[in-house]
C-alpha cells in the first residue's frame, strides 16, 4: 500500500517539476549512504542469525561422527556423507523399534491429510452458515467457539479423552482426526465466515430467487468462488497439524505416533551413543514438509498466519 | 439474512433447518467440548481423582497441594521469567525488524522469507536444533573456546540457573518473525502523510517512531501482545524437546506439569487443578483485552 502511495507522490512530484525548470525526478539517493549501510547491515546481520540454525542443521547432518567430535558445528563438512539421512529415515531407533522416522512420516501423512480435509470441510460449511444463513443463537455459539480458541488445550484434553473413550476411538487415528478438527475449528470458521461475508450479497440473493437451497448455493456458487481462501486454510492446517506434538502424544497409541513425537523420541532417547548427525538429519526431515509448504506458498502463508495468529 | 425467508411460518425450529443441521459440529464443539469440557475440568479440580476421575470432593485441597509443590512453584517462576522476557524481546525485536523492513528496501521478500521461516517449523524441531547449537561440548561454547577464549562459558541448557533463558533464545528465534509480520502490516497501515508532516516539521526519525507511530499502532501492539501472551502460557513442546524439564526440574513449565500429572503420575486431581490455574492465567490476559477491544467499541 505504501508503495502505491509513494508512486502517486512521485507522479505528482514529476508533474510539478515539469512546470519549473531544474533537475527532474526524485532526488537521487546514493546507494552507499550511511543510512543504507546501517539499514542493510542490520538486516543482513539479523538474516544471518535467523539462517544460522538451518545452516548448522544441514552441515551437521552431512558430516560423519568422527568429524563432528573433532570440528566445530559451524564448519562445512570436509567429507560429505548421506549415511545419516539414510539412517534417520530407515533405521534410527525409538525404544524397541528400529525402523527409523519413515513410520512416523507415514503416520503423519495419514493424520494430516484426512484431518485437513475434514476440518476444512466442516469449518467452511460452518462459516457459510454463519455468513449467509444465520439462525437464532448462531452468534452465541460462534462467540463461545472463538473464546474457546484461547483456552489452554490442557484444560480440555481430559474431557476429550473421556468422550473419545466412550466412543471407542481413544488411541485411534480417527480419534486424533476428530481432535484436530475440533481445535482447528475456531480459526478456520472465523476465516471462512469473514471471507463469505465479504462476497457480494447480491449473488446469494439472486441464487435464492432462482430457487437454490443451502447446499446448492454452497457447492455451485460459494465453493468455486473461494478457492484462494481454501488454499490459505489448507496451508494453515497442513503446517499446524504436521507440527503438532501434544495431541499426537495424548490421543494416539505408540504405533500411530506422528513424526514430531517420533523425532523427539529418537533424539532425546537416553540409550545408546548420541549420533548428532543422524539427529540433525531426522530434524530436517521432520521440518521439511512445513518448510516446503512455506517456501512454495509464499504470500499465502503470510496471509494464513495473519489469520491464524489468533490461534496463538 | 435472518428474517427474510418467511415471516409467517409456524415452526421456529424448522427455519433455516439446513443451516442448523450443518452447524451441528460447531454447536457440539462449542458447547460440549469448549464450554462443557472446561467446566468439567474446573469442577473435577475440587475432587481427589487419582487414576480415574471420581466425585469425592476435597474442597481446595488440590490447590493447596499445588501451591506447596516445589515443582509447580518453579514452573510458575519459569513461566513468569520466560513470559516477561519473551514479551519484551519479541515486541522490541519484532518492531525493530519491521521498522527496518519499512525503509523501502530492496529484496524485501527475501528478508521476510528468512525472518519468517522458523515460524513454519514445529517447536520440537526448534527445540532440537537449539539443543544442538547450545550443546557445550560441540556448540557455541566450544567454538568460542577453540578461538582462544578458553574460559568462555555458555551452557544454558546445563546450568539450572539460566536454563530458561536457553529456551527463551529458541522461542524468540521461532516466534519473532510472526511479530515482525504483524508489526509490518501495522506500519504499512499508517498514512504516508504523517511521515511527510513529521519530515516537514524536522522531527528526527526515531522520535517520529517513538512519539507518533507507536502510539498510533496501539491496536496492533495490543493484538500482538495477546497473541504472544496466550502462546506463552501454552509453552510445552519446546521445553519437552529442548530440555525435558531438566536439569532436574529447573526448566519445568505449567503445561508440562499438567500433562505429567494427568497422564504419567496418574494424579488427575493435581492435573485438573494445575490446568485450572492455567485457565485463570489466560483469563487474566484475555478478559481485559476483550473488554477494551469489544466493550469499548460499543460505547464509542
Amino acid at each position: 500500500m505504501a508503495d502505491t502511495v509513494t508512486l502517486k507522490g512521485q507522479a505528482a512530484h514529476a508533474a510539478a517539476s515539469r512546470l519549473t525548470p531544474g533537475p527532474q525526478g526524485k532526488k537521487p539517493r546514493p546507494m552507499f549512504s550511511p543510512r543504507n549501510i546501517m539499514v542493510y547491515g542490520a538486516l543482513i546481520f539479523a538474516a544471518a542469525y535467523y539462517l544460522l540454525p538451518l545452516y548448522v542443521m544441514v552441515v551437521t547432518s552431512l558430516k560423519g561422527m568422527p568429524e563432528i567430535r573433532l570440528g566445530n558445528i559451524f564448519s562445512p563438512p570436509l567429507e560429505i556423507t548421506f549415511e545419516p539421512w539414510v539412517k534417520a529415515w530407515s533405521s534410527a531407533c525409538t525404544g524397541l523399534n528400529c525402523d527409523g522416522l519413515s513410520r512416523g512420516f507415514w503416520n503423519s501423512v495419514r493424520i494430516t491429510i484426512p484431518s485437513t480435509i475434514v476440518s476444512i470441510a466442516i469449518a467452511s460449511v460452518n462459516g457459510y452458515a454463519l455468513a449467509n444463513w444465520r439462525f437464532k443463537g448462531a452468534d452465541l455459539f460462534f462467540t463461545i467457539l472463538i473464546v474457546g480458541a484461547f483456552i489452554p488445550y490442557q484444560v480440555m484434553i481430559y474431557p476429550i479423552v473421556i468422550v473419545l473413550r466412550e466412543m471407542g476411538l481413544y488411541g485411534s487415528l480417527t480419534g486424533l482426526i476428530i481432535v484436530h478438527t475440533i481445535f482447528g475449528m475456531p480459526i478456520l470458521t472465523l476465516l471462512f465466515r469473514n471471507y463469505f461475508t465479504s462476497l457480494p450479497e447480491e449473488l446469494f440473493k439472486a441464487a435464492r430467487v432462482d430457487g437454490a437451497g443451502f447446499w446448492t448455493i454452497y457447492f455451485k456458487i460459494m465453493l468455486p468462488m473461494s478457492l484462494p481462501i481454501f488454499v490459505v486454510a489448507m496451508i494453515l492446517q497442513v503446517t499446524g497439524i504436521w507440527n503438532d506434538f501434544l495431541f499426537g502424544v495424548v490421543f494416539t497409541r505408540p504405533e500411530y505416533y506422528p513424526m514430531t513425537v517420533q523425532l523427539n523420541n529418537i533424539v532425546n532417547s537416553v540409550q545408546g551413543v548420541k549420533e548428532y548427525n543422524v539427529n540433525m538429519a531426522a530434524t530436517i526431515l521432520t521440518g521439511a514438509v512445513p518448510l516446503i509448504v512455506y517456501f512454495v506458498s509464499g504470500r499465502l502463508f503470510v496471509r494464513g498466519i495473519a489469520a491464524g495468529a489468533v490461534k496463538g | 439474512m435472518t428474517g427474510q425467508a418467511n415471516a409467517g411460518r409456524p415452526n421456529q425450529l424448522l427455519r433455516n433447518l439446513h443451516s442448523k443441521i450443518a452447524s451441528i459440529p460447531m454447536i457440539l464443539t462449542a458447547v460440549v467440548i469448549f464450554l462443557g469440557g472446561t467446566l468439567w475440568t474446573v469442577f473435577y479440580s475440587f475432587t481427589n481423582s487419582k487414576l480415574l476421575p471420581r466425585l469425592s470432593f476435597v474442597g481446595l485441597d488440590q490447590y493447596e497441594r499445588l501451591w506447596a509443590a516445589p515443582r509447580w512453584l518453579i514452573s510458575i517462576q519459569n513461566l513468569a521469567i520466560y513470559g516477561v522476557f519473551s514479551l519484551i524481546f519479541s515486541l522490541v525485536i519484532g518492531f525493530l525488524l519491521a521498522a527496518l523492513m519499512d525503509q523501502k528496501i530492496r529484496f524485501e521478500n527475501a528478508f521476510r522469507t528468512i525472518f519468517l521461516y522458523p515460524f513454519a517449523l514445529s517447536f520440537i524441531v526448534t527445540g532440537l536444533v537449539w539443543q544442538w547449537i547450545l550443546n557445550p561440548e560441540f556448540g557455541v561454547q566450544s567454538v568460542v573456546r577453540s578461538l582462544g577464549w578458553s574460559s568462555f562459558t555458555f551452557d544454558p541448557l546445563y546450568n539450572s540457573n539460566i536454563v530458561i533463558y536457553g529456551i527463551l533464545i529458541a522461542a524468540l528465534w521461532q516466534g519473532t518473525g510472526l511479530v515482525m509480520c504483524l508489526m509490518l502490516a501495522g506500519l504499512r497501515g499508517i498514512d504516508e502523510d504523517i511521515w511527510k508532516a513529521a519530515r516537514v516539521d524536522g522531527i528526527p526519525m526515531w522520535k517520529t517512531y517513538v512519539l507518533i507511530i507507536i502510539p498510533m499502532m496501539r491496536a496492533v501492539f495490543i493484538t500482538t501482545l495477546v497473541i504472544i501472551a496466550s502462546g506463552i502460557v501454552r509453552v510445552y513442546d519446546l521445553v519437552v524437546a529442548q530440555t525435558s524439564g531438566g536439569p532436574g526440574i529447573s526448566s519445568e513449565v505449567p503445561a508440562k506439569y499438567v500433562y505429567d500429572y494427568m497422564f504419567q503420575a496418574q494424579n488427575l486431581g493435581q492435573g485438573f487443578a494445575a490446568s485450572t490455574m492455567m485457565l485463570i492465567t489466560v483469563a487474566i490476559i484475555i478478559v481485559p483485552w476483550a473488554y477494551l477491544e469489544f466493550g469499548g467499541r460499543k460505547r464509542g
